[in-house]
């Protein structure tokens, strides 16, 4: 059996046991330097708490970011927009929440079924995907660029959207999306399991999964075997849009406040890092386990220089030298060279 | 006889495969050696591992008299053996000349490519190979035959001494191979060794001086060619007896169909694509499309398969004027197209091969109806073993497999999709001698079951052997059509020069 799962042909397999056991390998060190990261405890509150949760909560919203980005990174595009797209729906949220804000004017009172303020956010994050993926399939414009005047776009909007100012609308019910707890988790962690689940199911219970790894290796001969490639690669853009919109809310419920600015700025790096470390090709094969693994290990690091006390930069670096550590892994030439200096060692010492 | 290459012992092993065991190569300084085998027999991973593109796992290499051991093609190049891998390799966005010289162009004295020398004397790479074309356009503006020309004329600009061409001639025509064959017999008498793979039996004996044989891996036989029988070369191939052919028309039992055409094509064309055209095909025929390289015969696929739109003509499908637009349209029409070119819209070199066999008909019956596990197992075992694929299971990824194995995968896909019209353009490239004969007799039988096809091949002898008529094409114009006895090579050479 285990003979089996190693010559499995698809290399996607080994390498999600690399990245699962790179998780183990961050959480392991973080046991030697601190056995007290590990600590697990139950509130009277029934609420679960510790650092393990909290990477799991605060690893939510990448974690949803890299499900959306690994369909695009698997068409061969890229999604830059993501945190600007995420700040417009959370820009949306608050103003539905809260109206008049501007004049001063507390939380709307009734509030606006929550399905709404759900729904109309994830709409128009939707909308911003659409146009994404009609810019890079229609127009064929490099999906760089496309998803770049996005991120400035959906950035600016949101700013407008709020003028420039930072409503908040503590103890809301919608706020119970980033604070809730359920089961004695945290709802972050519910939804993001959903979005992973879902995306799963509907990926590989159906044919969605292997034609969008068609279409991202061979558009081409997508197209002669009667794929509707365009339709493919701009639903990609649609259903990460959304993921990016359901990302800004939790966020924004979280801080019970919407920044326009700081909502999910950088972010989209981090997704992407993750959608990378998961080992998703560019133009191929995805993996949305590995893809949520990587966002993990990408939250572990963050999680683990706060814990420690470590300067904020320290994070910085760690993200470096693991993305270092995989980019060399999957080089051929080093590869190759590294085949080429065993093969001198070994003939060295025949000799 | 002085030896210029000699393996001995040579292994090479992938997971689940051993392509090469302990495989004896010799090649002699000024000869021309033929080597042969089925499909999946090793030949390109020998080539593969003495070019330093593979490593081996045991094995010696001598070059010229010393032990080597290259790191990398390039290294094998700097050492005096150019390649033509069986893969085309270059890089289609940039220009021909710039495919000719990458990695080492001319420069000036003072810094900088010199564009003009670099230009002229890629002029003369390809004007030894009478190819007359500009090779200031990028190479994707041409056909999958010149591109293959042209990696030709990349190899032997570089002075080798040893030149070693992968199926060089799979998508080339009688006239350029001819070209070809002038060029190597020269280059032989100038002193150089040719290692030569194909699967053309006519052209190893007009060209090669001796042949060896690989089978699953392991030395099955060498010869002289002089003297040499088509029938022990074949047997020593496969592996055992193998009847010939005889020249029999096996098309001419299909008669020319029953029934209203399936497909009817009108004065046809599109300007500066092909000169409008009329075509009909019925049910249960085989209509063959034969002409020189560039006559236009994947032009009308393209326009039968709505993947140009003409603007021109009227395209009726069972009676119905029809406009397609786009693949999808023809395959919502009941139509398969099984391409020429299977590296730029054949396959998806990272899935596997179920996968590649399983995704025409998934496309077909839409992204929800999806065709579980079990299924996709059961259709892609069944053609693995009806086409005789070689691959160490269904779930090998595709771009793992030789060449003519990969072939046989697209062939696989479209027969599995289940069309009612299919049109194969060039389905036996690549593929090995027995298996040719089996893809044949399986035209025979689709067309039996009731299929219209539409058959294109630079073989003539496959052509007269499988059509019930033929249309004849010359420089993007339909000019005539054949039909029963008519249909012959003679015949069908005749008609293109007649209209010269
Ligand atoms: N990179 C690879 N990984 C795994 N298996 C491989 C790889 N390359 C070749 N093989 C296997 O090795 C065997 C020999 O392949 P090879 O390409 O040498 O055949 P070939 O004789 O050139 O066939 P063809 O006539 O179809 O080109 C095949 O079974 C093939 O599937
Ligand atoms: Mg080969």
């Amino acid at each position: 059996m285990d003979g089996k799962l190693l010559q499995n042909p698809n290399p996607l397999t080994k390498r999600f046991l690399f990245v699962l056991a790179g998780l183990a390998a961050i959480l392991l060190l973080n046991l030697i330097i601190s056995p007290e990261f590990f600590q697990v405890s139950l509130h009277e509150d029934g609420k679960i708490r510790g650092n393990l949760i909290n990477i799991l909560n605060n690893g939510a919203r990448v974690c949803i970011l890299a499900v959306g980005m690994t369909l695009v990174y698997a068409t061969g595009g890229i999604d830059l927009s993501v945190g600007s797209v995420m700040a417009t729906a959370g820009a949306m949220a608050a103003l539905m929440i809260r109206p008049g804000y501007l004049q001063g004017l507390p939380v709307a009172n009734p509030q606006p079924p929550l399905l709404l303020i759900m729904a109309v956010p994830l709409l128009i994050a939707m909308l911003l995907g659409l146009i994404n993926g009609a810019l890079v399939a229609l127009v064929r414009i490099q999906p760089i660029i496309a998803t770049l005047i996005m991120m400035y776009s959906a950035r600016g909007l949101a700013v407008l959207m709020v003028e420039g100012q930072t409503p908040t609308y503590h103890g809301v019910p919608f706020t119970k999306l980033g604070l809730g707890y359920f089961l004695g988790l945290p709802l972050p962690v519910w939804i993001a399991a959903a979005v992973f689940l879902i995306t799963v199911l509907v990926t590989k219970r159906t044919a969605l999964g292997v034609f969008i790894e068609a279409v991202g290796e061979n558009r081409k001969a997508s197209r002669y075997m009667g794929i509707r490639t365009r339709l493919i690669t701009m639903g990609t853009y649609v259903f990460c849009g959304l993921c990016a919109g359901l990302a800004g809310l939790v966020h924004v419920a979280g801080e019970s406040s919407t920044s326009p600015y700081n909502t999910g700025n950088m972010i989209e790096l981090d997704a992407i890092a993750a959608v990378i470390i998961g080992g998703t090709m560019w133009g191929g094969r995805f993996t949305l386990a590995g893809s949520i693994v990587g966002a993990l290990i990408i939250q572990s690091l963050s999680t683990t220089v706060y814990f420690q006390r470590w300067p904020y930069e320290y994070s910085l670096v760690f993200k470096a030298v693991v993305l270092i550590v995989v980019a060399l892994i999957q080089s051929e030439k080093l590869r190759a060279y590294a085949a080429q200096g065993w093969a001198s060692i070994k003939s060295r010492r025949a000799r | 006889m002085e030896e210029i290459l000699k393996v001995s012992n040579l292994s090479k092993g992938f997971p689940g495969v051993q392509a090469l065991s302990n495989v004896d190569f010799t090649l002699n300084r000024g000869e021309i050696l033929g080597l042969m085998g089925e499909n999946g027999a090793g030949k390109s991973t020998l080539i593969k591992v003495m070019t330093g593109f593979y490593r081996r796992d045991s094995g010696d290499i001598h070059f010229d008299g010393q032990a080597v051991d290259f790191t990398s093609p390039n290294d094998a190049v700097r050492h005096g053996i150019s390649t033509v891998y069986q893969e085309v390799n270059l890089l289609p966005q940039l220009t021909v000349a710039e495919n000719i010289f990458i990695g080492r162009q001319p420069m000036k004295k003072r810094g900088g490519i010199d564009w003009r020398e670099l230009n002229s004397r890629a002029e003369n790479a390809v004007a030894k190979l009478d190819l007359d074309i500009d090779v200031t356009r990028p190479l994707n503006t041409y056909s999958v035959a010149v591109q293959q020309m042209v990696s030709i004329a990349r190899a032997l600009d570089i002075s080798a001494k040893v030149l070693i061409l992968d199926e060089p001639t799979s998508s080339l025509d009688a006239a350029e191979v001819e070209q070809l064959f002038t060029v190597m017999r020269r280059l032989k008498s100038e002193g150089i060794s040719i290692v030569f793979i194909t699967h053309f039996l006519d052209q190893v004996f007009a060209i090669t001086d001796r042949i060896t044989v690989l089978r699953s891996g392991k030395n099955a036989g060498e010869f002289t060619t002089e003297g040499l029988s088509r029938m022990d070369l074949i047997s020593s191939m496969l592996g055992k007896e193998f009847e010939d052919l005889d020249a029999s028309r096996w098309g001419s039992s299909l008669g020319t169909g029953e029934g209203d055409p399936l497909v009817s094509m009108n004065s046809v064309g599109k300007k500066g694509f092909i000169f409008p055209f009329d075509l009909t095909i019925r049910p249960g025929e085989v209509l063959g499309l034969a002409g020189l390289l560039g006559s236009g015969r994947t032009e009308i696929a393209q326009l039968l398969y709505g993947v140009e739109k003409p603007d021109e003509g009227v395209l009726q499908l069972n009676g119905q004027e029809t406009a397609l637009s786009s693949p999808r349209g023809a395959i919502d029409e009941g139509m398969g197209f099984c391409p020429e070119d299977r590296k730029e819209v054949g396959i998806i070199p990272e899935l596997s091969v179920r996968e590649n066999i399983i995704l025409a008909l998934q496309a077909k019956r839409g992204a929800l109806r999806y065709i579980h596990r079990k299924e996709q197992e059961a259709i892609a075992d069944k053609f693995i073993r009806a086409l005789n694929i070689v691959t160490p299971s269904s779930d090998q990824l595709v771009k793992n497999l030789s060449g003519g194995n990969q072939q046989k995968v697209i062939l696989a896909r479209w027969l599995a999709a289940e069309p009612r019209l299919l049109i194969l353009d060039e389905p036996t490239r690549g593929i090995d001698i027995g298996s040719k004969v089996e893809i044949q007799k399986l035209i025979l039988e689709l067309a039996k079951e009731g299929l219209a096809l539409l058959f294109i091949s630079s073989e003539l002898d496959e052509v007269v052997r499988c059509s019930s008529r033929v249309a004849v094409l010359r420089d993007r114009q339909v000019i005539g059509e054949l039909d029963g006895t008519d249909i012959s090579e003679s015949q069908i050479m005749k008609t293109i020069a007649e209209t010269a």
